[in-house]
C-alpha cells in the first residue's frame, strides 16, 4: 500500500503538489508512481525560466524499464528544478514527497494547485489508474 | 541457413489446421474493388534461367571502369575475409532478435564496433550504427536540439561545404519538426567556410554548429577555430567526418577546447562496396553527457549472475519499443549486416592498417592532382591541405568531358555544376588506395588527348 499525505493536492497522472510559504508549488511524483516506476536511473528536470502550460510535460523520469514523462499539473514559470536528482535519482525512490521533489513552479496569475484532495487521488490509485 | 521448402503437402496440412480453403481464402477480408487482377506494364515471370541471363547482360553493361569519383562513397579495398565472415549463417541477419540478449555475438559484434567508433571519434559512447551519413546528420541535428536545452531558437548552422545529398536529406528529416537550418555560405577562393558567414551568427542562439571534416571538396577545414567558435557562441559542434581520415586526422573529440559533442559520417568506407549507392552504414557517437539523447541502440558489456562477461542491449529507455513516439528516433534502425562489415574490416587492417590506407588515399590523391594540373586547361580550384578529393577547374564545360572519359572507361569524377555553379566547370576528383601510378597516368593521358583534340578542332 503506499503512502498518500493528506496534506498535498495531487493530480490523475500521479503528480503531488505542495503549496510553499512563499507561494512557489512544489511537485514531484507519488509513491504509488515511483512503485509502478521501478528503480529510477535517470531524471531529467526543467530549467529554471521555462514557462509551462498546465499539462505540457514538464520533467522524464527514466527506471531500468521506462521512461515516463512528468505533467505540470498548472500553469506557470520554472523556479527551479531539483538539482539533487541529477546524481541521484533514487532520491525519488526514497522520499517521493520530501527530498524527492522534481520542480517547484511560481503559479501564474490566477492559477491554484487545484487537483485531487488524497482521499479522491487514493481511489485514482486503488483503480490502477 | 536453413531452406525451409513447402510442398503442397504443407501447404495442404497448414490450411486445414486454420481451417481455410485455399492460399486466396487468407485474403478475402481484402474488398474484390481493390484487387488488380494485372499490373499493365509489368511483363510475366521469367524464369531463373532467364533472370540469370538477364542480370549478368545487366552486370556486364557496367563494365569494369576506372574510377575517380569519391563525393560522399569511397571505392576501398576490401580485404577477402570481410564479406566471407559477414556472409556466415550466424551474421547473416543482423537484425536482434526479440530477446537481444539471446544472440550474443551479435551485441559483441555491436559492442566491438562501438568501441572502435568512440576511439576513432575520441568521444565516450557511440550507437550501434544508423541507416547511413546522411540520415546520421539529420540524427545528429535533432539531437542537438534535445541535448542543447538552453537554446530555445532550434537553429543549426549547416555549411555548403558539406555533401549537398546529406543536406537535403537533413532538410527531408528535419523539416516537420521545427528546426531553422541556416546556411554558411562556402568561401569560392579557399573552398572551405567563409569566415565572415559564420561571423554573422555571432551572438545569436544558435545551438549547433556543423562542422565537416574533411569537407565535400575534400578540403580541410580548420575544425579547432570552428569549435572555438562554437563553444565561445554557447553552442554544440556536430562534426561530420570521413571515418578513414580519422587514422591521419585530429579526432573530433579533440578537436578545440573541449571538442565535439557528436561526431557521424557513413562508414561505407570500412569494408563496404559502392553497390551503386547502397546500402551504406551511419556512424555515430558523443560525449558521454549526451547519451540519452543518443538515437539507436546501444550494446553493453556486463557480467552476468556468476561473473561472467556478457553483453546486453542498454539505455533502452530512450527507444522505441518502450518510449514510443517520445523514443529519441523513431527512424533509426541500425544498419546491422554492414555494421558488422565494418567490424570486421577494421580489426582485420588494424589502426596501422587504417593509417596506411589513408595516407596512401592522401599520396594518390596528389599524383592525382599534380598530373591533371599539369595539362593545359585544368588546375586545381582551391590551394590548403586536403584529404583524398579535390576540386579542378576546367577551361571547358565539365558534362561533356565527363562523357567522353566514360566512353573510354574512365569514370573522371562527379561534375559540380549542378550543385555548385558559383564555381564555374569545376569537377570533383578522388583517388584511393585503390589507384595505382599506372591508373593515373591512364587518366591523364586520356584527359591530355581530350583537352587537346578539342582545342585543335
Amino acid at each position: 500500500m503506499s503512502e498518500i499525505p493528506a496534506d498535498l493536492r495531487y493530480t490523475k497522472s500521479h503528480e503531488w503538489m505542495r503549496t510553499l510559504p512563499d507561494g512557489t508549488i512544489e511537485i514531484g511524483i507519488t509513491d504509488h508512481a515511483q512503485q509502478s516506476l521501478g528503480d529510477l536511473v535517470f531524471v531529467e528536470v526543467p530549467e529554471s525560466g521555462r514557462k509551462l502550460a498546465a499539462g505540457d510535460t514538464c520533467a522524464v523520469v527514466e527506471s531500468v524499464k521506462a521512461a515516463s514523462d512528468v505533467y505540470s499539473p498548472l500553469a506557470g514559470e520554472v523556479a527551479a528544478g531539483n538539482p539533487a536528482l541529477a546524481t541521484q535519482p533514487e532520491l525519488i525512490n526514497k522520499d517521493p514527497y520530501g527530498s524527492g521533489w522534481i520542480l517547484r513552479l511560481k503559479p501564474l496569475a490566477g492559477a491554484s494547485a487545484g487537483g485531487l484532495d488524497a482521499a479522491a487521488y487514493a481511489a485514482v490509485a486503488a483503480s490502477g489508474g | 541457413m536453413p531452406y525451409i521448402p513447402h510442398t503442397p503437402d504443407d501447404v495442404r496440412a497448414m490450411l486445414e489446421r486454420i481451417g481455410a480453403r485455399s492460399l486466396d481464402d487468407l485474403f478475402d477480408e481484402i474488398p474484390p474493388a481493390l484487387l488488380v487482377p494485372s499490373l499493365p506494364g509489368v511483363p510475366d515471370a521469367l524464369s531463373e534461367m532467364d533472370v540469370s541471363r538477364l542480370a549478368a547482360e545487366r552486370a556486364a553493361a557496367d563494365g569494369r571502369p576506372l574510377n575517380f569519383i569519391g563525393a560522399g562513397a569511397y571505392e576501398h579495398h576490401i580485404p577477402a575475409p570481410v564479406w566471407a565472415l559477414v556472409t556466415r549463417g550466424e551474421i547473416y541477419s543482423a537484425y536482434t532478435p526479440y530477446q537481444a540478449e539471446a544472440s550474443q555475438g551479435t551485441l559483441q559484434i555491436m559492442y566491438e564496433y562501438q568501441s572502435m567508433i568512440a576511439g576513432l571519434t575520441a568521444l565516450d559512447v557511440s550507437n550501434a550504427s544508423l541507416y547511413d551519413g546522411a540520415s546520421a546528420l539529420a540524427e545528429a541535428c535533432l539531437m542537438a536540439v534535445r541535448a542543447h536545452r538552453r537554446s530555445k531558437s532550434a537553429r543549426i548552422l549547416l555549411p555548403e561545404t558539406v555533401n549537398p545529398a546529406w543536406r537535403r536529406v537533413v532538410r527531408a528529416i528535419t523539416g516537420g519538426q521545427g528546426l531553422q537550418l541556416d546556411t554558411l555560405a562556402c568561401d569560392p577562393a579557399s573552398g572551405r567556410i567563409d569566415p565572415a558567414s559564420l561571423a554573422a551568427h555571432a551572438g545569436e542562439d544558435v545551438t549547433a554548429l556543423v562542422v565537416p571534416q574533411p569537407n565535400y571538396f575534400g578540403q580541410l577545414e580548420d575544425a579547432d577555430a570552428l569549435t572555438r567558435w562554437a563553444r565561445a557562441n554557447g553552442a554544440l559542434v556536430i562534426a561530420a567526418v570521413n571515418p578513414t581520415s580519422l587514422a591521419v586526422l585530429k579526432p573530433p573529440g579533440e578537436w578545440g577546447d573541449g571538442g565535439a559533442d557528436i561526431a557521424c559520417g557513413d562508414a561505407q568506407p570500412f569494408g563496404v562496396p559502392l553497390s551503386s549507392g547502397g546500402p551504406y552504414v551511419g556512424f555515430m557517437a558523443c560525449r558521454m553527457e549526451h547519451v540519452r539523447q543518443l538515437p539507436g541502440r546501444i550494446a553493453g558489456r556486463t557480467v552476468d549472475l556468476d561473473g561472467r562477461p556478457g553483453y546486453t542491449l542498454t539505455l533502452q529507455a530512450r527507444e522505441q519499443h518502450i518510449r514510443r513516439a517520445k523514443a529519441t528516433s523513431n527512424i533509426c534502425t541500425n544498419q546491422g549486416l554492414l555494421m558488422s562489415a565494418a567490424t570486421i574490416y577494421l580489426a582485420l587492417v588494424g589502426p596501422a592498417g587504417l593509417e596506411r590506407v589513408a595516407r596512401a588515399c592522401i599520396a594518390r590523391t596528389s599524383e592525382l592532382v599534380a598530373a591533371l594540373t599539369r595539362l593545359p586547361g585544368v588546375r586545381a580550384a582551391f590551394a590548403g591541405p586536403r584529404f583524398h578529393e579535390a576540386v579542378l577547374k576546367l577551361d571547358r564545360p565539365v558534362a561533356p568531358v565527363l562523357a567522353a572519359l566514360a566512353g573510354e572507361g574512365i569514370i573522371g569524377g562527379h561534375d559540380l555544376a549542378r550543385d555548385y555553379p558559383q564555381l564555374g566547370d569545376a569537377l570533383l576528383v578522388c583517388a584511393t588506395e585503390m589507384r595505382t601510378r599506372a591508373d593515373v597516368e591512364t587518366y591523364a593521358k586520356a584527359l591530355g588527348r581530350l583537352l587537346g583534340r578539342a582545342a585543335a578542332a
